[in-house]
């Protein structure tokens, strides 16, 4: 051993009181409006009868991906409903909702920013692997101090953890739109607000799409975490069962956050490819011509491979 | 050159990539080579130099990396000239703010791409008319114009399809009419035809120059394919390793490569479809006058050892042709008038006729092919081996390479003898 110490972690705890004591105030702000949006998700789904949200949810995944995904939908959630998890589940979907929402409002435009910039993309990557790789609770610590207990450090931590994706997927579909379509739009004089707007971003959406369900996903991985901190919901039920060592509790809530991420995951992705209904409400609106006009092109595309192909020069 | 003004001027541009091109362009003016340059970067373009006159199609001809694709997209500012300018219909565009280069690429110039670039979530008639929504025209004047565009390059019915439902040539069609639609006088094509299979391609380049003719477009037309740029090309320019080599008319690089490398470059090429009458025929010998009559027709023919010659009348215009046992007979018979004799076998062709349509005539008559002028004046003949020796590449300017015509039929003492006799009846002239 050496008498040599980096004392890294004390500046850091000294620069993090010296935030809560500066912007103790913003931070109070910050709590109110995430506990507010908390508040009302919450309400929204646990209000009502627990069949109402079912019907609505199995509504939504019949018009994602039609009448089998609508019924496992409605059986999944049965099931959490008959092992009496529903209000926990509820208060679950409602933090995760509010968490991937923040993430997927920051996560866009960070990606936008990171395709359009080579610099802010070199910024922007270590960040975010540091975010990603840094293990959860360890930035559980400040988001106590700053948020106290309860919900709101559970979404900001969430939010934090989940963010990485989006703003990857958002930056790889953005950068993955074929340069010459750019090109047409650059050589026609649009705007880069335009080009952005009726080029790049519907040309990426599966991509961002992909990147907004890893976000949701990622999003409900943390539960358990923000059940640690006093979030409540399905995560606080696993934290209970595993300081009573009580398995059958601990298989029935980790049971229904199995059958919200399926559900989720499904839902989400259909959105992506735009195939459905719900997925051509959220962008294509050509894609309503698709069905209208189509007769059989008579000379369809056989392309051979262009240049180099051709004259061989010695 | 005509005194226009050009419709896209290129000064001496420059594009080199690398982390300090400028120095690289220096080097480049002191006289270094492009492969001197190679450890600071990538010198795309070197002091490239042009005009394009309104109504033109120049084509821009070069292999891969010869830096074709670089010099059109500096042409509208796509790339940044490292140095050199670009002037638009008397707009520069290089060293101009981003909103002033935009509002050039709105009013003069479009572009039609290799790929096509279609918007595929858009359907064909908001492609077509995206170039003029840019503008700011409003939607239903838009929509109105893309629809009359739609039906010039022949996409009738499809004007609600999505570009994914069409082929790559019914794409391009879209890519063209959308460039045309913005109705912009300069058109820049990016390898426009490469990506289609052969048929549909010639059929494209048919089209374009029919449209070309009927709105009267500047086009610059960037092609890695020889016989496209001969076929559409009203001049071109020839890139290699960056610099332009040659720039001339489509016969001129064929008959007068500026170095081997052009040379070797057009030694493939269909000749047949590029050279015209007027570049490989030769000078008439064996033609006289109307008003010389049948003896100095006779004595051409003895002279020249041949069994036809052709008359021309007073005004220089090709009259037909007479044969030697016609003229025989006349001389025998005292008569003076050659219009009794005349034959009209003899194939006339115009001063621009390609090669490949003189093939048949040439195989299906014995007499050399006249050519004549739009005035119809007589300006030379294409014997068969003259013919044959320009579409296989062999030198017909070297004196070595007779000119054939066709063989006397009659010996020469018959002829000898039919003058001496008319000579001495005393047909003076």
């Amino acid at each position: 051993m050496t008498d040599f110490r980096l004392d890294l972690g004390t500046w850091v705890a000294g620069f993090i009181s010296f935030v809560t004591d500066t912007f103790g105030g913003v931070f109070d702000v910050i709590r109110a409006i995430f506990l507010a949006a908390y508040d009302v998700v919450d309400l929204l789904l646990a209000s009502p009868p627990f069949w109402v949200v079912i019907v609505i949810a199995a509504i939504l995944g019949y018009l994602a991906r039609g009448w089998r995904f609508a019924l496992g939908t409605a059986v999944g959630l049965f099931v959490i409903v008959s092992v009496d998890q529903w209000e926990n589940a509820m208060d679950t979907l409602a933090l995760v909702l509010v968490a991937s929402l923040l993430a997927i409002v920051l996560s866009i435009p960070l990606g936008i920013w990171a395709a359009t910039s080579s610099v802010a993309s070199r910024i922007i990557r270590p960040i975010l692997d540091f975010m990603q790789t840094m293990p959860a609770f360890v930035y559980l610590i400040p988001a106590l101090i700053l948020f106290r207990v309860g919900v709101v450090p559970g979404i900001v931590a969430t939010v934090i953890f989940a963010l990485a994706p989006g703003v990857r997927l958002t930056e790889l579909g953005i950068r993955g739109v074929d340069k010459e379509i750019v090109e047409a739009g650059q050589a026609f004089g649009a705007s880069r607000w335009r080009i952005l707007r009726q080029i790049q971003l519907p040309l990426a959406r599966p991509t961002i799409m992909a990147g907004v369900n890893q976000v949701i996903m990622l999003s409900l991985s943390m539960v358990v975490i923000a059940g640690m901190v006093g979030a409540g919901g399905l995560g606080a039920q696993v934290v209970a069962s595993l300081n009573r060592i009580d398995v059958a509790l601990g298989f029935e809530a980790g049971l229904s956050v199995v059958i919200l991420a399926i559900f989720l995951d499904r839902l989400t992705a259909a959105l992506g490819d735009g195939e459905t209904v719900l997925g051509r409400m959220l962008g294509a609106r050509a894609a309503r011509r698709r069905a209208s006009a189509a007769p059989a092109a008579p000379e369809r595309a056989a392309e051979p491979a262009p240049e180099r192909t051709e004259p061989a020069l010695v | 050159m005509t005194l226009t003004t050009p419709a896209l001027k290129a000064e001496h541009l420059y594009k080199a990539f690398g982390r300090r091109p400028s120095e690289i362009v220096d080097r480049l003016r002191a006289g270094s080579t492009r492969a001197e340059v190679t450890s600071l970067g990538t010198a795309a373009v070197i002091d490239a130099s042009f005009d394009v006159q309104p109504g033109e199609i120049f084509v821009v001809m070069g292999l891969s990396g010869s830096g074709k694709s670089t010099l059109i997209r500096m042409l509208n500012g796509l790339l940044d000239a490292t140095s050199g300018s670009v002037t638009i219909g008397g707009s520069s565009i290089t060293g101009v703010p981003q909103a002033k280069l935009r509002e050039v690429r709105r009013q003069k110039v479009s572009m039609v791409f290799q790929h096509f670039a279609l918007l595929p979530h858009r359907s064909v008639i908001d492609n077509i008319a995206y170039g003029l929504e840019i503008q700011g025209m409003s939607k239903t004047e838009r929509t109105q114009r893309a629809r009359d565009m739609v039906a010039t390059v022949g996409l009738d019915g499809w004007a609600d399809s999505l570009p994914g439902e069409l082929s790559g040539g019914m794409q391009q069609r879209v890519g063209l009419a959308r460039a045309l639609a913005a109705d912009t006088d300069v058109l820049l094509m990016d390898e426009a035809f490469s990506a289609l299979d052969p048929l549909i391609r010639r059929e494209m380049q048919e089209q374009l120059i029919e449209l070309q003719q009927k709105l009267g477009k500047t086009i610059i037309f960037i092609t890695h394919d020889l016989n496209e740029a001969m076929f559409l090309g009203d001049r071109i320019a020839v890139m290699r390793d960056g610099r332009i080599v040659q720039i001339g008319t489509p016969e001129e690089i064929l008959t007068d490569p500026a170095n081997d490398y052009v040379a070797q470059f057009v030694q493939d090429v269909d000749r047949a479809r590029v050279l015209t009458a007027s570049s490989v025929m030769e000078q008439a010998k064996a033609v006289i006058p109307m008003s010389a009559g049948p003896r100095a027709a006779l004595r051409i023919m003895r002279d020249l050892q041949t069994s036809a010659v052709f008359v021309t009348r007073r005004d220089r215009s090709l009259a037909g042709v007479v044969r030697d046992r016609d003229v025989l007979r006349q001389v025998k018979s005292n008569q003076n008038d050659l219009e009794a004799i005349l034959r009209h076998e003899a194939t006339v062709v115009p001063a621009d006729a390609h090669l490949v349509d003189l093939v048949e005539p040439s195989v299906g008559s014995d007499l050399p092919i006249a050519v004549v002028g739009d005035d119809g004046r007589l300006l030379g003949v294409i014997p068969r081996v003259t013919l044959l020796a320009a579409l296989g590449n062999v030198s017909t300017s070297t004196a070595d390479v007779p000119v054939q015509l066709p063989p006397t039929t009659l010996t020469l003492e018959v002829i000898a003898e039919t003058l001496r006799e008319s000579t001495t009846e005393g047909a003076v002239r």
